[in-house]
């Protein structure tokens, strides 16, 4: 088991308040495997991703919990392991390449620094030139074309494509076994959004990198992964094979987030889901979901509902299935 | 529904000058509008549907070109110069629930603001009405006096419906609508839209990228690439027999969500290569750098307009 | 079907009850900093000083003609508590006028320029790409281009020296900056999508500007105003440290310090009062305006 996340509690502190956004988030994933999470802005899959890496913000701190990473704990490992991991082992594509490339470098010194790092902890000191041609085979491999011209280049004068490919170079140069991936495509055009994401899972197969896959859009998921758990306001309400999850869904937010997407196929979209994400500062003491269920009975206002295995491989959290 | 046009568009043409060259992001378009009807126009960035959709909404004049509405209003007047009636009658939705309210306004104050532009109600029936309206869309009477960052993005767009409905106008361009909302958001707003255009006669020009959607809410459906159209088709049609290769090859890049789904996306066909600039576009067919079936004619002649069936339309060499 | 029904009464009431609930939220914002309530109470006490220095003062009338010869240059005592001047008058009592006059500068400035600018701004940056806009920006250009205090020295040599000349002074060195403010602002929120849309369903232009362009600028104008308050003080000062402004007798802040410090080092007293005075007024609009933008900072 390459990961493996055990009762998490993720909160975000300040002064006069508490934000209790991780509720004992579950989540284990084997090398290889595809994972995917679903859930809508807000549920905590960011924080989520970055607490795998440990970079929360400074107001962020983990009361309680595990993160299992190749048998070690994360959570307890000092500066310098936890450094060689970033650099060569866990990679993290993030939401908007905007914010991930910084606009005042070019793009050459940006990947060249990763490149360094990665190259330097593995205990050798690169020359331009070896850097130049692993950049080349970088750009290749993530089919960026003119890769002279793109090293040259600041940010904003590549499209948002590109700097999407860029992004993820940057993210696999560190992936070294596991591949975060924060809805890597958002704001992309369907074309190219296809484009990298099969590019994505091409590098993955090749290099049999283990994949997380975070995104509030359900199709996408549905494509590229193997496994998907269901994160909704902190909590895992379900895990399962992504095709099941798909086709019969147990959790009623599950249920009610398929039923919402529009289909190709047919006519006819699903009423929605009334309410909104619960107030972190002051989040239900039962199961998290409980104000929204059309299900909803006394107990899931109370306790939350414990981990149910439905079926082989299908785990679910609900009183309905208890 | 009747087959009578509501909006007319010949021939439209939009360029607008940059420092990199002349963009011609509306280079020749022409389609019309039926009473009743959701008409999609499907593109992704650098398409011009939005362009196309502004110029409609009188926030550029065009550069050539006629858009009748109505048989007898010219819309290629800019909105200033645009007959009272007209800013009635013809109204947008936004795309950006977060930028299309003003934050220092509230719901009531945002709703009633046609209102009382057009004069339609007494200042002391406001609140009835705007409290009509809200409940029309789905939402409280008590959202009248909340302020727009109170509300989900949901909620927002909304509220932006309910203002696009206070002067009950007949034609709605629908700007990216759902796109910046979740799935649920995005079904409430959906359903309200569907419910509402039956009731109150409305007619949507609905500009997305989102083929999910069109699906759902549209009777036909036009593809633009780079300024022009390409295909348009009944949408049930459309998604049975998808004909030109860049429609194709933008159904079969939709992630879907089911075995159902997956069957109607065309085969064989991949995504490839990415938009080209809009300053010097492709010659002849605007999409033949990307096309798998690009014959030499294909670089050198635009493609002639070709009926395959009633409604449907391609333009492209392979069928001539 | 007259009168309002019983339903719009209904709304009225709650459209009453919410607005006076954001007020108090306001209020409490504003609240949660020590110094911004310092900085109020601070103002109100001087304000109250002003209107009632007739009252305030011990010694009313040295706020003008007074002659004593006898009493003059006397140290802080019980009787006077910041000495007397050259001419016996009581400083404190003339300093209490000092405020009086010193917020009528601030009153009659900031109203003539705030409005002015504001609205000059917002039309320059609506009409972005016309000749209105031109002439408005180069206008204010040419005003900011010249040292402020190079400025209002000019013009106050021009004019008779008094005090209301010294405040027409300030107020032309004044206004291009409130342009300038709302100007940027306007330009940065003129094409968002909520001013189109009002645009498109026919709102008028004055709806525009004043209901939908200024109540998002408003905190920002508002902070600027208190602070500017200050160095309207500090400039009316100066100008009549120079003797262009108020005349004495007339107890104007900048003009006792002008007067007093010819009689540094002995006499300290003397324009130790009106300087402190200026400070005191600077640092009391400083920390209220400090309060008006945290509350507006969180919007």
């Amino acid at each position: 088991m390459l990961l493996e996340i055990s009762d998490l509690y993720v909160y975000y502190r300040s002064y006069w308040y508490t934000l209790k956004v991780l509720n004992g988030v579950w989540l284990r994933l084997d090398r290889g495997e595809r994972v995917g999470i679903i859930g809508e802005s807000g549920s905590g899959k960011t924080t989520l991703l970055k607490s795998i890496l440990r970079i929360l913000p400074q107001n962020g701190m983990i009361p309680k919990g595990e993160i299992r990473y190749d048998g070690k704990n994360i959570l307890k490992l000092s500066s310098s392991e936890l450094t060689k991991i970033r650099r060569r082992e866990i990679g993290m594509i993030f939401q908007d390449p905007m914010a991930a490339l910084n606009p005042v470098f070019k793009i050459r010194d940006q990947l060249y620094d990763i490149l360094k790092y990665k190259m330097m902890i593995e205990g050798h000191n690169p020359s331009s030139r070896e850097l130049y041609e692993e950049a080349v085979k970088i750009f290749s491999d993530v089919r960026l074309p003119d890769p002279d011209r793109v090293l040259e280049s600041y940010p904003f004068q590549l499209s948002g494509g590109m700097r999407q490919r860029v992004m993820i170079a940057m993210a696999l140069i560190s992936a070294g076994k596991l591949l975060l991936a924060d809805e890597p495509t958002t704001n992309l055009d369907v074309t190219i959004q296809d484009q990298i994401l099969k590019l994505i899972h091409r590098l993955a197969a090749q290099r049999n990198l283990s994949t997380i896959l975070v995104s509030h859009a359900l199709g996408m998921v549905y494509q590229m992964t193997d496994r998907v758990y269901v994160l909704y306001a902190g909590d895992i309400m379900e895990e399962a094979r992504t095709r099941d999850l798909f086709s019969k869904p147990k959790h009623p937010y599950t249920q009610l987030l398929v039923a919402s997407t529009p289909r190709l196929s047919s006519v006819g979209v699903g009423e929605g889901i009334k309410g909104k994400l619960p107030d972190y500062h002051n989040p239900p003491a039962g199961c998290r979901f409980a104000p929204r269920c059309p299900y909803v009975m006394d107990k899931c206002i109370n306790t939350k509902p414990r981990k149910i295995q439905v079926n082989r491989e299908h785990i679910v959290s609900c009183y309905l299935y208890d | 529904m009747h087959d009578e046009v509501i909006l007319n568009v010949s021939n439209l043409r939009k360029y607008f000058k940059t420092t990199e060259g002349i963009v011609r992001a509306v280079d020749g378009v022409s389609f019309n509008v039926r009473y009743g009807e959701t008409l999609a126009l499907v593109g992704e960035s650098g398409s011009g549907k939005t362009t196309t959709g502004h110029v409609i909404m009188g926030f550029y004049s065009p550069d050539d070109g006629e858009i009748i509405y109505k048989g007898v209003y010219d819309l290629s007047l800019p909105m200033k110069k645009r007959p009272l009636e007209l800013k009635r009658d013809i109204q947008i939705v936004f795309q950006d629930p977060g930028t299309s309210l003003n934050p220092k306004r509230t719901v009531k104050d945002i709703i009633s603001l046609p209102l009382l532009v057009h004069k339609t109600i007494e200042k002391k029936r406001i609140y009835e009405k705007v409290a009509e309206l809200l409940d029309y869309v789905g939402l409280s009477e008590e959202f009248m006096f909340k302020y727009p960052h109170e509300l989900g993005g949901g909620e927002k767009q909304l509220v932006a419906i309910a203002r696009a409905l206070a002067p009950q106008p007949s034609f709605i361009i629908l700007d990216e609508s759902t796109s910046a909302l979740d799935v649920s958001s995005q079904a409430k707003v959906l359903n309200t839209l569907i419910k509402i255009q039956k009731e109150l006669k409305l007619t949507y020009l609905l500009i997305t990228h989102d083929l999910g959607v069109v699906r759902n809410i549209s009777q036909r459906v036009m593809i633009m690439y780079l300024g022009k159209i390409y295909e348009e088709a009944p949408t049930e049609e459309f998604f049975k027999s998808p004909m030109h290769p860049y429609t194709q090859m933008l159904l079969s890049s939709i992630p879907t969500l089911s075995e159902d789904d997956e069957k109607i996306k065309p085969k064989g066909i991949e995504s490839v290569g990415e938009i080209p600039s809009a300053v010097k576009p492709p010659s002849g067919c605007r999409f033949h750098t990307r096309c798998p079936f690009a014959k030499p004619v294909c670089s050198q002649q635009e493609p002639p307009d070709i009926t395959v069936n009633s409604g449907h339309i391609v333009r492209c060499w392979l069928y001539e | 079907m007259g009168g309002t029904s019983i339903q719009e009464v209904k709304f009225i009431e709650l459209e009453k009850k919410i607005k006076r609930e954001n007020w108090r939220r306001i209020w409490f914002r504003f609240k949660k900093s020590k110094l911004s309530i310092l900085g109020l109470s601070m103002i109100l006490v001087l304000l109250f000083t002003a209107i009632f220095a007739d009252y305030v003062a011990p010694y009313p009338s040295h706020a003008g003609l007074y002659i004593a010869f006898k009493n003059a240059y006397k140290p802080p005592s019980f009787e006077h508590i910041l000495g007397t001047d050259m001419y016996g008058r009581d400083v404190f009592s003339r300093i209490v006028f000092g405020f009086r006059y010193a917020f009528m500068m601030i009153g009659l400035v900031l109203s003539l320029v705030v409005p002015t600018g504001v609205i000059l701004g917002l039309i320059a940056g609506y009409y972005r790409g016309t000749f209105i806009e031109t002439i408005i920006v180069r206008l204010s250009d040419i005003f900011i281009s010249l040292p402020p205090l190079v400025l209002a020295l000019s013009i106050a040599s021009i004019l008779e020296p008094n005090i209301f000349n010294a405040m027409m002074a300030v107020s032309l060195m004044w206004w291009p900056w409130y342009v300038k403010l709302t100007y940027s602002m306007t330009v940065s929120l003129r094409n968002e999508p909520f001013i189109l849309a009002a645009e498109s369903q026919g709102a008028s232009t004055l709806h525009i500007l004043f209901k939908e362009l200024l109540p998002i600028q408003l905190g920002t104008i508002l902070t600027k105003v208190t602070l500017d308050a200050g160095w309207v003080i500090l400039i009316g000062a100066a100008i009549s440290f120079v003797g262009l402004g108020a005349q004495p007798p007339t107890p104007d802040l900048g003009t006792m310090v002008s007067e007093y410090s010819k009689y540094l080092p002995e006499y300290w007293w003397m324009s130790l009062g009106p300087a402190a005075g200026i400070v005191l007024i600077i640092l009391a609009f400083n920390l209220l305006g400090d309060g008006i933008r945290d509350v507006f900072a969180g919007e």
